[in-house]
């Protein structure tokens, strides 16, 4: 008899609960999708103030009409822009910088994450923290000791390097590499070690097993490390404003500010195209690779 | 095709002793399986031969050459690992390749040996799939066709089957010991399971706590283990051991495993264990086949007593039934007509010319 009763209200308790919880997560859904919505929205803001006003003409924005609202729309800035030589300047000087820095970041990086994450050696555990906590200095704090070094190299040489535009490449991966091989050295420590195993005892020296086994297994990672490595080089603004002033020099965040701003006189609209056709280039990165980049950010999470 | 010999091969892990000291001679074509619970050093000797941990002390020969300082890859052994270690970017015949393309050997010889290891283990048809795309027995399939296209020397398995289903890993056992008797090579085994060590093994290797208890062919160990801890870990269910004392009894020697119950020894044994301590404390040792029902089972050596059942298993060609004497759990094998039944007496009969006897303190099996 007790045994019945018992059944009986375990029954109907338990769909109760089932109830609650599909309640519990359609209410999480609706929150979920609220403060997305609001965040899409605060983000999206800026982007979509500088379409607006590269569509205006100089007049319509200094006449301070609806900022939200293009009355007479125009590619006028865009085609100055794009035609105008200065600016291509910009976006090679940037284009190079980025890619040389995406090189130097990988071709130091992925040796040093796979030495650190699978060769034991004496210190390599400190080592690896060490490789982190050089990214937490922040940027501002190495600029003027940086400035320092090149001064004193040029003393000491007689060689200039300030004021070119491939000191970007030698200085970003300062920045670049301590997070960069703080990525890899996660990601490869994933790969089962067995893995490597396996290839040493199949006859693979370390170097084969870094190329041919560990580097194709880690290839969201890397790509993941290379997002943010031309990202980081490509948005850079205080490194070239402080280490290049010539023109010819400049890369594209530098040059919008420094050519486009004469004066107390604000050329919005070309600004505003510039900073727009800037942040192209890391956006079509990212829509081509978003998969591999979020894979790899996450790698470890599940077993794969 | 090699012998591997271990000379007081010693590992320390910082200061904890992994392995003690260890001799074993692996003969050519031989297959060899290390058995023992986790933690006993088994898995470390493994990796020892295959040069993935360094050798403390001792020393390592494989084919006569020692090997203490030679890298894995220039010791010409191919290993298996428990979770497969399959290359996931490589499809199967790539995974299989690998060693041979990195000694650059020539084409048309790789693809030769692909397939014939292919066809020894059936797996041809998989030949262009990636690893993800195989199942937990395939993979390990692959596993071994790339341990068997190298023709290694020696064939290294680290638990290959751990990571399969019940069914799979009987199927698997069988497999690995059908392409060992097509290929030959000399192989070591580790494995925790008992069965598997007995029905693959040449010879067994039992190792406990670091150091070898003893080595032999299953029958050796299964009915003359040499110390109680391999007496128990071979055979399943597990030998019974069971608290005794020896007495006289009109000038015959018997065994008394309670106040009620006495069993006289019979002829053979009483010879053998005539210089026993009568006040020593014992272990009788005593497997679930030789405690059977007294209906089905008598003969010379046969001693028979009641016992009251607590649980009885019914397996269907036999039924497991287990007792108390003097708080020791005792598990017996009875005929299923016996009618052995939870909570209700049984006469059973004891097969002491199957009988073991160990030294209770030190374990020594006398």
């Amino acid at each position: 008899m007790t045994a019945t009763t018992t059944i009986d209200k375990a029954g109907p308790r338990r769909s109760v609960k089932q109830h609650s919880m599909s309640r519990d997560r359609s209410w999480a859904l609706r929150w979920s999708y609220f403060f997305l919505t609001l965040f899409a929205i605060f983000f999206l803001f800026p982007p979509l103030y500088m379409l607006i006003t590269s569509l205006k003409t100089s007049k319509e924005i200094s006449a301070a009409t609806n900022p939200w609202w293009v009355y007479h729309p125009t590619l006028s800035n865009y085609i100055e822009l794009l035609s105008s030589n200065q600016f291509l300047t910009f976006f090679w000087n940037s284009a190079w910088v980025s890619i040389f820095v995406v090189i130097i970041t990988m071709l130091i990086a992925i040796p040093a994450a796979f030495a650190l994450a699978r060769m034991r050696f004496w210190g390599s555990a400190t080592l690896a923290t060490g490789v982190f906590l050089t990214y937490l200095i922040p940027d501002t704090l190495l600029f003027i000791p940086l400035f320092k070094m090149f001064a004193v190299f040029n003393d000491l040489t007689g060689i200039q390097v300030i004021n070119h535009w491939w000191v970007l490449v030698i200085i970003y991966p300062t920045l670049t590499v301590p997070f960069a091989t703080w990525i890899m050295i996660g990601y490869f420590a994933s790969i089962p070690k067995e893995l490597d195993e396996a290839a040493i005892v199949d006859g693979a020296s370390w170097m084969q097993t870094l190329l041919r086994i560990f580097i194709p297994v880690a290839l969201p990672g890397i790509i993941a490390a290379t997002i943010f490595a031309f990202t980081v080089s490509w948005a850079q603004f205080l490194y070239p404003l402080a280490f290049t002033t010539s023109t010819s020099q400049l890369v594209l965040p530098v040059g919008i500010i420094t050519t486009l701003i004469k004066g107390d006189v604000f050329n919005w609209g070309q600004i505003m195209t510039g900073a727009l056709l800037g942040a192209a280039p890391p956006l079509l990165i990212y829509a081509f690779l978003m998969d591999y980049y979020i894979s790899g950010l996450t790698a470890g999470a599940t077993k794969g | 095709m090699a012998e591997v010999e271990l000379r007081n091969v010693v590992k320390m892990y910082d200061n904890v002793e992994a392995v003690r000291g260890i001799d074993l001679d692996i003969a050519d074509h031989e297959f060899v399986v290390l058995v023992g619970p986790s933690g006993c050093g088994k898995s470390t000797t493994l990796r020892m031969i295959a040069g993935l941990e360094d050798i403390t002390g001792g020393e390592i020969t494989i084919a006569g050459d020692i090997v203490n300082d030679v890298p894995p890859k220039d010791r010409d052994i191919a290993m298996v690992f428990q979770n497969y270690a399959l290359y996931p970017h490589m499809t199967v015949a790539e995974n299989m390749s690998f060693g041979l393309r990195l000694k650059r050997f020539p084409k048309a010889e790789i693809k030769e040996r692909v397939d014939e290891a292919a066809r020894i283990l059936d797996i041809t048809e998989l030949l262009d799939r990636k690893p993800k795309a195989l199942s937990g027995g395939q993979r390990q399939r692959v596993a071994m066709g790339r341990a068997i296209v190298r023709h290694p020397k020696v064939f290294l398995f680290d638990e290959p089957l751990s990571n399969l289903d019940a069914k799979l890993r009987v199927q698997m056992r069988i497999e690995i010991k059908k392409v060992h008797q097509k290929v030959r090579t000399t192989t070591v085994y580790v494995t925790h399971d008992q069965v598997e060590a007995m029905t693959l093994a040449d010879r067994v290797v039992v190792m406990n706590k670091g150091r070898i208890e003893q080595v032999g062919s299953p029958n050796e160990l299964y009915h003359k283990p040499a110390t109680k801890f391999v007496a128990g870990f071979i055979g399943s269910p597990a030998m019974n051991f069971i608290p005794c004392r020896f007495e006289e009894a009109s000038g015959k020697l018997q065994v008394r495993l309670t106040d009620q119950i006495a069993l006289p020894l019979p002829p053979e044994k009483a010879a053998r264990y005539k210089s026993v301590g009568r006040d020593d404390k014992l272990l009788i040792g005593l497997r679930p086949e030789h405690i059977t029902d007294a209906k089905s089972n008598s003969g010379p050596g046969f001693e028979t007593f009641e016992a009251h059942l607590d649980v009885t298993e019914p397996m269907g060609m036999e039924t497991l039934i287990y007792f108390s004497l003097n708080g020791t759990q005792v598990c017996g094998r009875a005929n299923p007509s016996a009618g052995a039944r939870d909570g209700a007496p049984l006469r059973l009969a004891v097969d002491l010319n199957n009988m073991h006897l160990l030294n209770e303190a030190s374990g020594a099996v006398i």
